[in-house]
C-alpha cells in the first residue's frame, strides 16, 4: 500500500530526468509549475483519489496510521455537504491556483463552512501559505524557471553515465527520504505549497542530489583526465586526394621513417613489390594490404595505421582515391578530426585530379562537410617537377581560391612541398638543394604536429557509430567505429538502434589494446554479447538506452548543392550517407529554396534545384535510420547525397519525421 | 499475349478477348482491368449442395464465370493477377450478385469486357501482344556486401533476390576475415544467380558494380564453374557482361540501362528506352528549365498551348479507379498526340517508371519555352 503511494503521490517534476540532472537551479524553480500545468495537475488529481497524497502535505511529521481517522473526517460529511465541499474546492482553486494542498482545503473550508472568501483570505493571511499568490502574480514565475533552466543546461550537459548512474543510486535515496520526510511527496497538485518548516530539509535533499550529480559529471571528465590526462593528445588524420596522388606511398614512407615498420617486413615489401613489378608501390603496401589492393595499386578501402608525433598520438585514416570507392572514403572520413589533401605535382596529373570530375575537389568539400576543418596539403612529386618553385606557388594560388571557397579557413590550411617516394621534407628538413634554396618551412610531420585537436563531447549522451562488424577472438562479436559522443565503459548496457535492441559491452578495445573506458572522440571496437551478428550491421549506431538516438525513416534537411548535371526535383532517387551507412534514398518534397549565405527563403516549393543552390528538402529513406538533428549532435546530424558517383549535396538534419504508425 | 478477338465498336464499348502466355502479361491484363469492367474467365468454385436429408456436402467445380470487377490485386513478384467481384451472369452453380474472386491463368482464355475502351488501353493490347518487344534481361547489381539479381522483360523489373552480408573490413593483421567474408558474398551471388535466371530465355546477364568487384565476382564465378563442372554456367558465359555502376543498389540499374554497350546489346527494350527519356528531361531541366515540365497542372497548361514535344506519363495514373480522373490523363495523351507529339508511357515497375512515379507521374519535355507558372499551390505538391 504505502509503495503504491509512493508511486501515485511522487512529484513528477521531481522524477523528470531533465530536471534532475540539471544542478544549478535553485529549488523553488524544482517546485514551480506553471498555471496552465496546474490546471492540468489539478484535473488529475479530480479524477483520482487524490486525499492520501494531499493527506501527506499537511500533517508533516504525523505517521501513516492517521490517514484513516483524516479521511474520515471529510467522509463523514453528509452527500449533500461533500458536493458543497467539491465545489468551493473548485473555486478556490480557480483563484488561486491549485497550490495549496486539498487536505488544507477541506480543513479551511469546513472551519469557515463553506465560506469561499473568507477561506481564501485565510489562505493569503496565513503564513503558512506565502507561497501562494493570486495567479496574475504568478504567471511570471514559470518564464523565470525556464529561463534558469536554459541556462543551468548551458552550464553543464547531463552527461550519459550520470543519468544512468544517478539513476539508479538517487531512486533509493528519495525513497528513504520519502518515508520519513513526507513533504518530498506531496500530491502533485501542490506544486508550489512546500511548507516552510520541511522547506530546509528538501533543499538539502536536493543539494545532495546536486551534489550527486555533479559529482557523477565531473566524474566523467575528470575521469578523462585522469585517463587521458598524462598521456598525448589522440588525433585522427584522414588522408586524401585524387587517386594515384600518392596518398598510401607518402604515409607509408612517413611510417617506415617513423620507424612504425620494422626493417625486415619492409625489405619483404620490397622484393615481393619488385617481383610484380612494381617497386614503386613498396611503400603502399604497408597500408595496402589485402591480396586484391596490392595487384592493382589503388587503395580499396580504408587502411589504418598510428604514429606518433612530439605531441599527439595520431590515427592516420588511408583513404582510396579512386572515385568508385568514394562511399569507403566517406565512412573514414567521418570518423576523422583532421584532413591531410595529397596532390599530384605532376604536370597534368593536377590538373586531371582538380579540374572537373577529378577527386581533389570532391575530396576536399567532403570532408569539410563532414567537419573537417583543418587541413594540411601536401604537394607531392615535387621531385618530378625539380622541386620548382613556381609549379609550387602555381598549385597553392589555385588550390587557396578553392578551398577558400570550400568553407576552410586560410588559417587552418598548411601547404608543404614533399616527396613520397624519395621521402623528401616527410620527417626530416628536406636535403635537396633545389628545395632549400626557396623552402624553409617545417617538414610534414610537423605541420600534423602543428593540428589543434578538437574538443571531445564527452559529457554528452553515448553514441556510437558502427563501421564495422567482425569476429573477435573469444565469445561474442565486435563492432568498430567511432565514440561520436559521450563515454562507453565494459559492462554498460547500450541500445542498437534502428533495431533497438539492446545489448551488453563485455570489452572495449583501442588498437588492440583492451581498456575500461573510452571516450569521445575515440576508435573503439567493442565486444558485445546479447545480440545475434546478423541483426547488426554496418552504419547502425550503438546509444545510451537512457538517452536513444532517433529513428525514423523521414526527415528534413538543408542542403547544399554542389555542381550537378541534371537538377534535382521531388522523386529523386539518391544514395545517402550517414557515418557509415549507406541507404538509398528519395528526396521526397522540395520544400523551400533558400538564399546560399542568408539562409531565407528564396522561393516555396521550387520545381527543381540547380547548380550551388541552398534549400530545404525531404528525404525519405528506404528503412529506418538512427539520426540526430544537427543542432542537437552534429556528428549525427550530417548527410552526404550521392548519386551515379558523385557527391551532389551535402545536408544537415533540421528536423525528424515521425512516421505516424 | 495472343489476341483471340477484339469486338470493340465506334463507340468504343466492346470485348477483347485474351489469353496470358507469359507471367508478364499479367502486369499488361493487371493495367487494362480496371474497376467496372467485366471478365469472363474459367475458374474454380467451391459449391455446397445440400441433400434432401439437410446435410451438405462441398466440392470444388470448374466453372466459367463472368465477374463485375470490384478489386484488382496483383504479386509483382509472383506475377499473378486476382480479380474479386460479383457475379453478373447467371449460371448452374453461382447465383447472380454472388461475389467471386477469380485468380487469372496462364494459356486459358478470358475476356474483358469494357464500357469504353480508350485509346491507352487499345493501345496496351497491341503492345501486349506485340511478340518482338521480347527481350529478357537478367542483372546482377552489386557493390561489397550488397547485390540485387533481378530479371528486366519489356514492362517489368523484377527483384528477385537481394543478397545483403556483412563483410568485414581489412584490418591490420585480419585480412583472412575480410577475404573470407567477400568469397561467402560471392557464393550467395552465383547461388541466386543460378536459382533465378533461366538461361534459356535470358539473352544477356549483366553483372555491374562500382570498382572491382564485378571482375572480381565474374573471375571467382567462373573459377567455381569450373571447379565444379557446372555446364549451364560454362555454356552460357558468352551472355555475361560487365558493365559500370555507382553502387550496389537498385536504382543504379538506371545507369546500367544508360551504358551505351548494353544498349546496343539489348538494341529495342523498353526499360531503355524510358531511361533515355527520362535523362533527356532531366538534361531540358538543366538547360532550359522552361522547357521541361512536371506534374499534371503544368503539364496540362502546356498541352493546351500545344507546346508538348515529348510526353512522359507513368502507368500507374491510367491504373486509377477514379474513372474521370483516369478520362482526363487519356485526353491528355490523345491531345498531345493530335499536337504531333510523341508519347511515352512508362512502365512504374521499372526504375525509371518509378522515379516519374515519384515525380508526379506526369512530365513532359516542350517544343518551345513556357513563362513558369508560379501559382502552384499545395494540393499539386502534396500529391
Amino acid at each position: 500500500m504505502s509503495r503504491h503511494r509512493n508511486v501515485r503521490s511522487m512529484n513528477y517534476s521531481d522524477e523528470y530526468d531533465g530536471y534532475d540532472d540539471v544542478y544549478g537551479h535553485s529549488v523553488e524553480d524544482d517546485y514551480c509549475m506553471s498555471p496552465s500545468e496546474a490546471a492540468f495537475m489539478y484535473d488529475r488529481e479530480g479524477k483520482s483519489k487524490q486525499k492520501m497524497g494531499a493527506f501527506f502535505q499537511t500533517v508533516t511529521d504525523i505517521a501513516e496510521e492517521n490517514e484513516g481517522e483524516l479521511e474520515s473526517k471529510e467522509n463523514s460529511l453528509s452527500e449533500v455537504d461533500r458536493a458543497r465541499l467539491e465545489s468551493c474546492i473548485e473555486q478556490i482553486k480557480q483563484t488561486i491556483g491549485s497550490s495549496v494542498p486539498r487536505q488544507d482545503l477541506v480543513n479551511i473550508l469546513l472551519m469557515y463552512n463553506f465560506n469561499i472568501e473568507k477561506s481564501i483570505n485565510f489562505i493569503l493571511d496565513n503564513p503558512q501559505y506565502k507561497d501562494v499568490k493570486l495567479p496574475e502574480k504568478k504567471d511570471k514565475v514559470p518564464v523565470l524557471s525556464k529561463d534558469s533552466e536554459v541556462s543551468s543546461v548551458k552550464v553543464v550537459t547531463p552527461g550519459p553515465k550520470t543519468t544512468n548512474v544517478t539513476k539508479g543510486f538517487d531512486l533509493a535515496q528519495k525513497e528513504a527520504n520519502r518515508l520519513n520526510v513526507t513533504p518530498r511527496s506531496q500530491s502533485p497538485a501542490s506544486g508550489r505549497g512546500t511548507p516552510i518548516n520541511i522547506q530546509p530539509s528538501s533543499e538539502q535533499n536536493d543539494d545532495v542530489k546536486n551534489f550527486k550529480q555533479k559529482d557523477n559529471k565531473t566524474d566523467v571528465v575528470t575521469q578523462y583526465k585522469k585517463e587521458r590526462g598524462g598521456s598525448k593528445e589522440h588525433l585522427y588524420m584522414v588522408v586524401i586526394g585524387h587517386v594515384d596522388a600518392g596518398k598510401s606511398t607518402l604515409m607509408g614512407h612517413l611510417l617506415c621513417s617513423l620507424g612504425q615498420v620494422n626493417q625486415k617486413t619492409m625489405h619483404k615489401y620490397e622484393q615481393e613489390s619488385r617481383k610484380l613489378g612494381k617497386q614503386s608501390f613498396m611503400y603502399a603496401w604497408v597500408l595496402d594490404e589485402t591480396g586484391e589492393e596490392r595487384n592493382r595499386g589503388i587503395t580499396m578501402d580504408v587502411g589504418k595505421s598510428q604514429f606518433e608525433t612530439d605531441t599527439k598520438l595520431v590515427t592516420l585514416l588511408d583513404a582510396p582515391g579512386h572515385k568508385d570507392f568514394i562511399p569507403n572514403m566517406i565512412s573514414g572520413a567521418g570518423q576523422a578530426d583532421v584532413a591531410l589533401l595529397v596532390v599530384d605535382a605532376t604536370r597534368g596529373e593536377f590538373e586531371t585530379g582538380f579540374d572537373y570530375g577529378g577527386q581533389t575537389r570532391e575530396h576536399a568539400l567532403l570532408v569539410r562537410s563532414l567537419g573537417v576543418s583543418q587541413l594540411a596539403v601536401a604537394i607531392n612529386k615535387l621531385d618530378t617537377v625539380s622541386w620548382s618553385q613556381e609549379r609550387f606557388n602555381e598549385i597553392t594560388q589555385k588550390l587557396k581560391v578553392f578551398l577558400k571557397q570550400a568553407g576552410f579557413k586560410e588559417n587552418d590550411v598548411a601547404f608543404v612541398p614533399c616527396s613520397g617516394l624519395t621521402g623528401q621534407n616527410l620527417v626530416e628538413k628536406p636535403t635537396e638543394n633545389e628545395l632549400l634554396t626557396w623552402y624553409n618551412g617545417p617538414c610534414l610531420i610537423n605541420v600534423i604536429d602543428n593540428f589543434r585537436s578538437p574538443d571531445r563531447p564527452i559529457s554528452k549522451p553515448f553514441r556510437h557509430s558502427i563501421n564495422d562488424i567482425f569476429k573477435g577472438t573469444g565469445s561474442g562479436f565486435c563492432v568498430s567505429g567511432r565514440i561520436e559522443t559521450g563515454s562507453l565503459s565494459t559492462g554498460d548496457r547500450v541500445l542498437v538502434c534502428p533495431s533497438k535492441e539492446l545489448a551488453t559491452v563485455k570489452a572495449l578495445a583501442i588498437e588492440e589494446v583492451s581498456q575500461q573506458i573510452a571516450f569521445a572522440g575515440d576508435q573503439v571496437s567493442v565486444t558485445l554479447s546479447g545480440i545475434e551478428m546478423q541483426n547488426v550491421s554496418i552504419g547502425y549506431i550503438l546509444c545510451d538506452p537512457q538517452n536513444p538516438v532517433q529513428v525514423a525513416s523521414k526527415f528534413q534537411a538543408r542542403i547544399v548543392v554542389f555542381n550537378v548535371t541534371v537538377p534535382i526535383t521531388k522523386g529523386f532517387p539518391v544514395v545517402i550517407h550517414h557515418q557509415s551507412l549507406v541507404e538509398p534514398a528519395v528526396i521526397s518534397k522540395l520544400i523551400s529554396q533558400l538564399n546560399k549565405s542568408t539562409g531565407e527563403v528564396i522561393k516555396k516549393h521550387p520545381r527543381c534545384l540547380g547548380n550551388n543552390s541552398s534549400a530545404m528538402v525531404e528525404i525519405q529513406v528506404s528503412r529506418p535510420i538512427a539520426l540526430e538533428v544537427y543542432s542537437d549532435c552534429k556528428e549525427l546530424g550530417r548527410i552526404m547525397i550521392r548519386v551515379g558517383g558523385v557527391t551532389i549535396a551535402a545536408g544537415l538534419i533540421t528536423k525528424v519525421i515521425l512516421s505516424t504508425n | 499475349m495472343k489476341l483471340l478477338y477484339k469486338n470493340v465498336d465506334k463507340e468504343g464499348e466492346g470485348t477483347v478477348g485474351l489469353i496470358a502466355e507469359e507471367p508478364e502479361d499479367m502486369w499488361h491484363a493487371y493495367n487494362l482491368i480496371s474497376e467496372g469492367d467485366s471478365v469472363r474467365s474459367t475458374t474454380i468454385r467451391k459449391v455446397q449442395s445440400e441433400s434432401a436429408t439437410g446435410s451438405s456436402t462441398s466440392n470444388r467445380v470448374r466453372t466459367t464465370l463472368t465477374i463485375c470487377v470490384e478489386s484488382i490485386d496483383f504479386d509483382t513478384q509472383a506475377c499473378v493477377l486476382r480479380l474479386k467481384g460479383r457475379n453478373v451472369e447467371e449460371n448452374q452453380y453461382v447465383k447472380m450478385g454472388a461475389y467471386h474472386t477469380l485468380d487469372l491463368e496462364l494459356n486459358r482464355k478470358f475476356s474483358l469486357k469494357k464500357q469504353e475502351w480508350d485509346s491507352i488501353a487499345l493501345e496496351r493490347v497491341d503492345m501486349a501482344c506485340d511478340p518482338t518487344q521480347n527481350a529478357d534481361v537478367a542483372a546482377v547489381i552489386m557493390q561489397e556486401g550488397l547485390a540485387h539479381v533481378c530479371l528486366i522483360t519489356a514492362s517489368m523489373t523484377l527483384i528477385r533476390a537481394k543478397i545483403d552480408v556483412n563483410i568485414p573490413r581489412k584490418r591490420k593483421g585480419f585480412v583472412q576475415q575480410h577475404e573470407k567474408g567477400l568469397t561467402k558474398f560471392y557464393d550467395n551471388v552465383m547461388q541466386a544467380i543460378l536459382r533465378h535466371v533461366n538461361f534459356d530465355i535470358v539473352k544477356c546477364v549483366l553483372i555491374a558494380s562500382p570498382g572491382f568487384v564485378r571482375d572480381q565476382f565474374y573471375e571467382y564465378m567462373f573459377q567455381t564453374a569450373i571447379k565444379t563442372d557446372n555446364k549451364l554456367l560454362l555454356e552460357n558465359k558468352s551472355k555475361f557482361m560487365l558493365v559500370h555502376s555507382s553502387s550496389g543498389f537498385k536504382h543504379s540499374l538506371k545507369e546500367v540501362l544508360q551504358d551505351s554497350a548494353v544498349i546496343n546489346k539489348m538494341s529495342d527494350t523498353k526499360a531503355a528506352g524510358e531511361v533515355k527519356a527520362l535523362e533527356n528531361f532531366y538534361t531540358m531541366l538543366q538547360c532550359e528549365p522552361a522547357k521541361a515540365f512536371y506534374g499534371k497542372k503544368h503539364v496540362e497548361k502546356a498541352c493546351e498551348a500545344q507546346a508538348i514535344e515529348t510526353l512522359l506519363i507513368s502507368d500507374n495514373l491510367f491504373r486509377c479507379s477514379d474513372v474521370a480522373l483516369r478520362k482526363e490523363y487519356v485526353k491528355l495523351v490523345d491531345m498531345a498526340r493530335e499536337a504531333g507529339g510523341e508519347v511515352k508511357i512508362f512502365s512504374s515497375m521499372h526504375i525509371s517508371g518509378e522515379q516519374l512515379d515519384q515525380l508526379t507521374g506526369i512530365a513532359a519535355i516542350l517544343r518551345f519555352p513556357m513563362p513558369e507558372l508560379d501559382e502552384e499551390d499545395e494540393s499539386d505538391t502534396e500529391n
